[in-house]
């Protein structure tokens, strides 16, 4: 009965969207939007086949590598950054302001300084997430609880101990809130940077059907950015999930007090 | 030394660095040229009107786009907040909807409004929406019961129960999604004008690239950061003035 419950509080919504979709659709055939029986056949037809392997999956590629790149760099960078003071003054207020670049006005820099390659695509990536995790880094190392951390210096924990058992524990959960908005920072530039400069790829095909108008095959491509989307969401929640147990365990133990 | 002047010695350590890396032939001056060169197109540009007609246009599509998202989210938000059920229900809705990256949109925009600001307007409210809502939706979610049954055994009505303890509950959270938005609002202002080339700096950019002015690109490039520091500094202001009464406001040390 739970289960029956909790599977129409899942669904319900989407089968009624789905279904007033397909009856506003049903009389009148708008040419901007395609009934569902349409879209779902175009869907099939359109990314089962060769397009797996010459856009789809080099398009999630290079997603992965530049967010993946840009964790590690913003992590890296954040912890050094975060546990010297002077630096972080020194580099608080261009830092600042790189953040504020909107990122997608990178593409036609790197486009010049590289050209139009598949580095160049990752790197407009990186570039464009590596900030909310760096800064989030930065801040996370900033607040460590002054008691903890000197503790662990009259324990004469130091070094990569510190990092591991103090710094990366405190900091985890503003780490991982960077990490959220680094990953779908990354899903827009990578569909941006295709669509600028690119032969292949999912920005590149989605706007050349925009481009010859193919209605369906064009929405086919918005439900494929958006299943991406969902995908790297739900892995993202279930990796927070089994990273921050303790710390989700700790704030259902304060929270029931 | 102070963190005022540290900073200022590593924004003038940056802009030395820029200078020297295409002056020593390490990136070709025609790629990257030097931070003098750029500042200076930028001064040239602050005397431009085309350049502010470009500033008014990408601020304007910002703050249209971002009131109507602020108000919708808000609207929305406090709908389904308040019901346990309608938060479970949309639920599965709101998790598949809101991780759709709003650049997939762009080619239905093009599509349906063409090179106007109505396409922007589209991006814009459809990522600060969900960047809002969600945060309405934890606001109204952390109300304290005490405080909610208090209220209620004064007999305090729905109109008044929402005013004096679900919204001064929720604010901060509100304040702090509408600042993500504000930011993410440019994000997509900027981009839209790159992409489909509605009107704005964004627009402006692309030319300049493609018409092979490269400082004036750096330039445009050098405003966009400058403008989304002021907008981060104003929307920072906004919210230490309206949340000046929360704890989090009052015990802040620094920043």
């Amino acid at each position: 009965m739970r289960i029956a419950k909790s599977f129409l509080y899942v669904l319900g919504l989407p089968a009624l969207l789905v279904l007033i979709w397909w009856l506003s659709t049903l009389g009148a055939t708008s040419f901007f939007v395609p009934t569902p029986g349409t879209l779902a056949s175009t869907f099939g037809k359109t990314w089962f086949g060769d397009r797996i392997f010459t856009d789809v999956l080099p398009s999630i590629l290079r997603l992965l590598a530049g967010v993946s790149a840009a964790i590690i760099l913003g992590i890296l960078a954040g912890l050094l950054i975060g546990s010297i003071p002077w630096l972080r003054a020194l580099t608080e207020p261009v830092l600042e302001f790189f953040r504020a670049v909107p990122p997608p006005v990178l593409v036609p820099v790197l486009m010049l300084l590289m050209g139009i390659s598949d580095s160049m695509k990752v790197v407009v990536i990186i570039s464009g997430c590596i900030w909310p995790v760096l800064l989030n880094t930065i801040e996370g190392v900033r607040a460590i609880d002054g008691v903890l951390s000197d503790s662990a210096h009259t324990y004469g924990i130091g070094g990569w101990a510190r990092v591991r058992y103090l710094v990366l524990p405190s900091a985890g959960p503003q780490i991982l809130a960077g990490v959220r908005q680094c990953l779908s920072i990354g899903l827009i530039l990578m569909v941006i940077s295709e669509m600028f400069a690119s032969s292949s790829g999912l920005g590149f095909t989605i706007v050349q059907f925009q481009r010859s108008f193919a209605v369906p095959e064009m929405w086919s491509g918005i439900v494929i950015l958006g299943l991406i989307g969902v995908a790297m969401s739900f892995i993202f929640q279930f990796t927070e999930r089994r990273i921050l147990r303790w710390y989700y365990g700790l704030r259902e133990v304060e929270n029931a007090v | 030394m102070t963190k005022r002047t540290l900073g200022l010695a590593g924004i003038l350590g940056f802009l030395l660095t820029w200078e020297l890396i295409p002056r020593l032939g390490l990136v070709e001056a025609r790629f990257l040229p030097p931070a003098s060169e750029v500042l200076a197109a930028l001064a040239v540009d602050f005397q431009l009107t085309a350049f502010w007609a470009a500033v008014g246009e990408t601020l304007l599509a910002w703050v249209l786009g971002l009131a109507a998202a602020v108000l919708l989210a808000v609207a929305a938000g406090f709908v389904v907040g308040s019901s346990q059920f309608l938060r479970r229900f949309t639920n599965s809705t709101v998790e598949f909807l809101r991780p759709i990256p709003s650049v997939a949109l762009i080619p239905l925009a093009v599509l349906l409004f063409g090179v106007k600001i109505e396409s922007s307007l589209m991006l814009i409210i459809y990522a600060s929406f969900w960047q809002i809502f969600i945060q309405v939706l934890y606001g109204v979610a952390d109300v304290d019961n005490v405080a909610m049954q208090t209220a209620r055994s004064f007999g305090l009505k729905t109109v008044a129960r929402v005013r004096y303890v679900v919204f001064p509950t929720a604010l901060p959270y509100l304040m702090t999604g509408v600042r993500l938005a504000a930011s993410v609002a440019l994000i997509l202002a900027i981009t839209a004008e790159l992409v489909i080339g509605s009107p704005g700096l964004g627009r402006e950019i692309a030319l300049a690239q493609s018409g092979g002015a490269i400082s004036g690109m750096y330039a445009l490039i050098v405003a966009t950061g400058l403008i989304g520091v002021l907008i981060n500094l104003l929307m920072r202001f906004i919210e230490r003035k309206t949340l000046s009464w929360h704890s989090s406001i009052r015990s802040e040390v620094i920043v």
